[in-house]
């Protein structure tokens, strides 16, 4: 197998090629690492807002904490739009945990009191 | 219910009648069939109020754009409305020009209007920025730049503070005229029932009359296309500069607005009914007609095109009288330039013939103020400094291009014919109309009219019914 | 509030807090930071997807999470914020006017300032795109506000000028949400936007890209019904027989972000007219003496992480100007952006006691796989570097260091594209 990637690890973007269970292309360690996981199984971190209970203020954003499969970015969305949590949020406060038993937290990404 | 009188539109014209009319007792509705006042013409001109050295004498235009010029400074002054007598200049560039500035001043003699012409050293000292190649000009000082969004808004909110009735989203379908009575049917099929009708309709003016007569004229559509430029140097252009009117056309002017911004235009083009539409052609021969009166304008500083539509009129002046056939039917069409000047004039007039046909008692506590805006013009430092101390809004800058503060826009909602929208708000104090045309601002208006008007953001709309801005949200859906 | 501060920062995004941490950080404690939201962070707020931090923190983060580590950092210096506040002028003399609903209409003294409030979208105002002028045209940034601030979409089926970053971000973001984008068109035969952008916000979602396109017209009349798009050749005029109408309530504008500060300009600070940002030397001091310009009202960058830099390198330099440690001034060099530069940053370079180092950032005029940057003074060369991979969309740094710019009197800057 064969694939051509752009890194996204960084906004340099380096042109990848996989080819033989090898990756080249890359010039950093998370580089070589994304575009072996790209050309088998893409994974990406989800950025979204969810529902905050409270006159003031409608949403947050939060964030998965690690990168999922690609395919499952609409089934995370969905469970994201679900919940609602009342206030004060902490920083990286786990919103849902272990998402879909797909190992990762849904997670604050900003403070609110 | 009978009412005495209803005004269909609620432009300049319709909203000048029906202030006038609160002069009288009187039971007086005012028909709109947009979300909010003067949403068409009257909300895209050049904001000039013309001096009246150019219509034909002893036309209508004539007689009602001196008159109305004349009252425009006590008229503003109770409206509460930014009005400049800057003065006009009708700039010559070749000898035929010249001579047609002379015919002009003779006519502006005849019309009663203070011209005189003026070399080209003076103009150089007065306009700096002109165009050296200007040879003489014809300066006209009565002439004067107003804010028209405020002046619609002002007679409107002003015949409300006397009485008079406004309702919005009601678009008139039909008229009928059974036993001296007018049934006014709208689009929602309610019937109103009134002794007297104003058809105040602007561009849609023959249609409605049509409804009861055909009308003696047709109105002609004819579209102006401007470009507004941002407030970059206050002293760029301080007098209205038209060009000198030739066999080709009226040609472009450049001007001041109220708030320091400049406008370019309008183009002249035949166009269907409220067709806004703007497109490149147009711009470009906008910039070279322009290019004639000034050099070097620095387009960088356009903040917007935006195209008006004037209802103009197949007799080539004001029609403004009562319908021989329909006793208490009143036709005020065709309304072109002057109308935005005449609009004083005319509602006075208009009003007059009503409360007669009726025989209308005077409304003996008619107050021609409305309430004073809370602005830094009107109050200074030391005034907005004295609000802040009670209402902190008025401290928070909302509109960082144009200086709105929060206190300034809950107080244009809190009032009579006040802000529902966002429009309504950026016609009324001006939040979004600078450079950054509300990428900054909107969202932050948008939450204050949700609040001030008891609803959800979601429920706000842009201008019209149903052009809410924020569409779906898909958050905490398990709760409902 | 006092009267008086050594120092007064005007915006509390990513430029501000930063320059505000390097100025206490280099001696300076009495700091006034003005913000106009009533929270700091500016525009990260809005900018809830990841890729921010990597320079700085090495670690990929939000641009909630980027501007929390910023203002916890001004918060252990106890920095004076006045939130809810805007400045409305700046005098010669640095006296700041603000207007709070806390203290009202009041001027505060200043003996440096820096200026760090950010930038404007390019609106459709500014582009001039023929046709009516319905509700459903917004810029990215303004979309992005309604979406991730309020958590509304503000519709359903999109279309997008512009492959600005913003304008991708926007793409993944609304499709997320549950919106269709149809598409985004490019005037320019190449991306404005990051390669990685274009990867995980289009390709991701099957978002075409069409590059060399444009649109043409707008068209409905209270809300937007649909618009027309035209490819573009060469000279980058519409070719009207591959006009294409396209059904959407909603267009985004991602066509170009510009500084706008008409403050530090109305106080008499000169304007360099290719990024309309201040005019500054290499310590980001603009002609006026004692006010400094940093972050996106300088110049627009396209990583945030650049902009704290800047903006870092911005309060230290103000620091060290109110704390007179900079000497004397003995020379002033030109910059010139020439051939194949669109700008170049700083504008002069002001040669106090021991001047070592000098870096200098542009951007190029088109896209070039490899190209020699040459740095002269008329007709000597000063340096010759080779870049690859260059593109209009991402800002380059070089460093001019063990010279004697004592000896030069004008900086050019051209680069030519080699094979």
């Amino acid at each position: 197998m064969e694939k051509e990637m752009i890194c996204i690890c960084c906004p340099r973007g380096c042109h990848l090629l996989y080819k033989d269970g090898e990756i080249s292309g890359f010039s950093c360690l998370r580089g070589k690492e994304y575009g072996l996981q790209e050309a088998v199984a893409p994974k990406r971190v989800v950025t979204s807002t969810f529902k905050v209970n409270s006159s003031k203020i409608n949403v947050l954003p939060c964030k998965t904490s690690g990168p999922i499969p690609k395919e499952k970015i609409f089934l995370v969305m969905d469970e994201i739009n679900k919940i609602s949590v009342d206030l004060p949020i902490k920083m990286n406060q786990v919103l849902i945990k272990d998402v879909l038993s797909l190992g990762v937290d849904i997670i604050a990404t900003k403070e609110q009191d | 219910m009978v009412f005495d009188c209803i005004i269909i539109g609620c432009g300049l014209i319709g909203a000048s009648v029906s202030r006038y009319l609160s002069r009288y007792k009187g039971n007086i509705l005012v028909l709109e069939r947009h979300n909010d006042v003067g949403e068409e013409t009257s909300s895209a001109n050049s904001s000039i109020v013309h001096s009246g050295y150019d219509p034909k004498p002893n036309t209508l235009k004539a007689k009602f754009n001196v008159l109305g010029n004349k009252m425009m400074s006590q008229v503003s002054e109770e409206l509460d409305v930014p009005f400049i007598r800057n003065g006009s200049l009708t700039v010559a560039f070749n000898d035929e020009e010249v001579e047609t500035l002379n015919e002009l001043e003779k006519r502006s003699h005849e019309n009663n209007v203070e011209c005189r012409i003026i070399d080209a050293d003076e103009l150089q000292k007065i306009e700096p920025n002109i165009s050296s190649e200007a040879k003489k000009a014809l300066l006209c000082p009565t002439s004067g730049i107003i804010n028209p969004f405020l002046l619609n808004v002002g007679y409107i909110e002003n015949a409300m503070d006397n009485g008079v009735k406004l309702r919005l989203n009601s678009e008139v379908v039909d008229i009928k005229y059974i036993d001296n009575l007018y049934h006014v049917i709208l689009k929602n099929s309610e019937e109103l029932i009134t002794k007297t009708v104003v058809n105040a309709s602007g561009q849609m003016s023959d249609k409605i009359h049509g409804l009861l007569e055909e009308p003696n004229y047709k109105i002609i559509y004819r579209k102006g296309e401007y470009i507004l430029l941002d407030h970059f140097n206050a002293n760029f252009v301080k007098h209205t500069l038209f060009m000198c009117p030739t066999k080709v056309g009226k040609g472009v002017l450049i001007s001041p607005t109220t708030s320091f911004n400049y406008i370019i235009g309008p183009s002249n083009d035949e166009t269907t009914i409220n067709d806004t539409s703007t497109d490149s052609e147009t711009f470009d021969s906008l910039k070279e007609s322009a290019k004639k009166l000034i050099k070097n304008i620095p387009y960088i500083n356009v903040v917007r095109q935006f195209a008006g539509v004037r209802a103009n009129s197949s007799i080539n002046d004001f029609i403004i009288e009562e319908s021989s056939n329909f006793k208490g039917f009143f036709e005020v069409g065709g309304i072109m330039s002057p109308g935005l000047a005449s609009s004083p004039a005319i509602g006075e007039y208009v009003s007059e013939l009503v409360a007669k046909r009726l025989g209308l008692k005077k409304n003996d506590s008619y107050n021609p103020y409305i309430r004073k805006h809370k602005s830094m013009k009107n109050l200074g430092i030391s005034g907005i400094n004295e609000l802040i101390k009670t209402d902190e809004s008025f401290g928070r800058i909302i509109c960082r291009c144009e200086k709105v503060s929060e206190g300034e826009i809950i107080d244009c909602i809190h009032r009579n014919c006040g802000a529902t929208t966002v429009k309504g708000v950026k016609k009324r104090v001006r939040a979004g109309f600078g450079k950054c045309q509300g990428t900054f601002c909107q969202e932050e208006v948008v939450k204050i009219l949700a609040r001030e008007l008891n609803t959800s953001i979601d429920k706000i709309n842009y201008s019209e019914q149903d052009t809410n801005i924020l569409k779906v949200s898909l958050k905490g859906k398990k709760d409902e | 509030m006092n009267s008086e501060y050594d120092l007064i920062v005007i915006g509390g995004g990513s430029a501000g807090l930063a320059s505000a941490i390097s100025a206490f950080d280099n001696g300076v404690k009495s700091i006034l930071l003005i913000e106009k939201n009533k929270e700091l962070g500016g525009i990260l707020n809005q900018c809830i997807h990841n890729g921010f931090g990597l320079h700085t923190f090495k670690e990929e983060l939000t641009g909630p999470e980027y501007a929390f580590r910023y203002i916890e950092e001004v918060k252990k210096r106890n920095i004076e914020c006045l939130l809810d506040t805007l400045v409305i002028g700046v005098s010669p003399s640095k006296v700041v006017t603000i207007s709070s609903p806390k203290y009202g209409i009041t001027n505060i003294k200043a003996k440096a300032i820096v200026n760090a409030c950010g930038c404007n979208e390019r609106t459709y105002g500014q582009i001039m795109i023929p046709g009516d002028r319905p509700n459903g045209v917004f810029t990215a940034g303004l979309a992005q506000k309604y979406l991730n601030i309020d958590g509304y979409l503000v519709g359903k089926k999109v279309y997008i000028l512009g492959s600005g970053d913003i304008g991708l971000i926007m793409a993944r973001r609304m499709t997320l949400e549950g919106a269709k984008v149809i598409g985004v068109s490019e005037l320019m035969p190449y991306s404005n936007g990051l390669n990685r952008n274009i990867v995980q916000c289009l390709n991701d979602y099957d978002i075409p890209l069409h590059l060399s396109n444009t649109v043409t017209k707008i068209i409905g009349k209270e809300r937007l019904e649909a618009i027309e798009t035209c490819d573009v050749d060469e000279n980058l005029k519409p070719i009207l027989s591959t006009k294409k109408r396209i059904e959407c309530d909603t267009l985004l504008l991602s066509v170009g972000l510009y500084p706008f500060s008409p403050l530090i300009f109305n106080a008499g600070a000169s304007q360099y007219v290719k990024t309309k940002g201040a005019f500054v030397d290499q310590n980001l001091e603009t002609t006026l003496e004692g006010v400094f310009s940093c972050g996106n009202v300088l110049h627009v960058h396209d990583l945030v992480d650049f902009v704290s830099e800047e903006s870092a390198k911005a309060g230290k330099c103000a620091a060290d100007y109110i704390l007179n440690r900079r000497g004397k001034l003995n020379k002033t060099i030109y910059t010139n952006a020439l051939d194949n530069v669109s700008y170049l940053l700083p504008n002069m370079i002001k040669i106090y006691s021991n001047l070592e180092e000098v870096t200098f950032s542009f951007r190029v005029k088109k896209p070039m796989q490899k190209a020699t940057i040459f740095i002269k003074d008329g007709e000597k060369l000063i340096k010759k570097i080779t870049k690859f991979d260059l593109v209009p969309s991402e800002m380059v740094k070089v460093s001019l260091k063990n010279i004697n710019f004592l000896e030069y009197e004008e900086i050019d800057f051209l680069i030519e594209e080699t094979k």
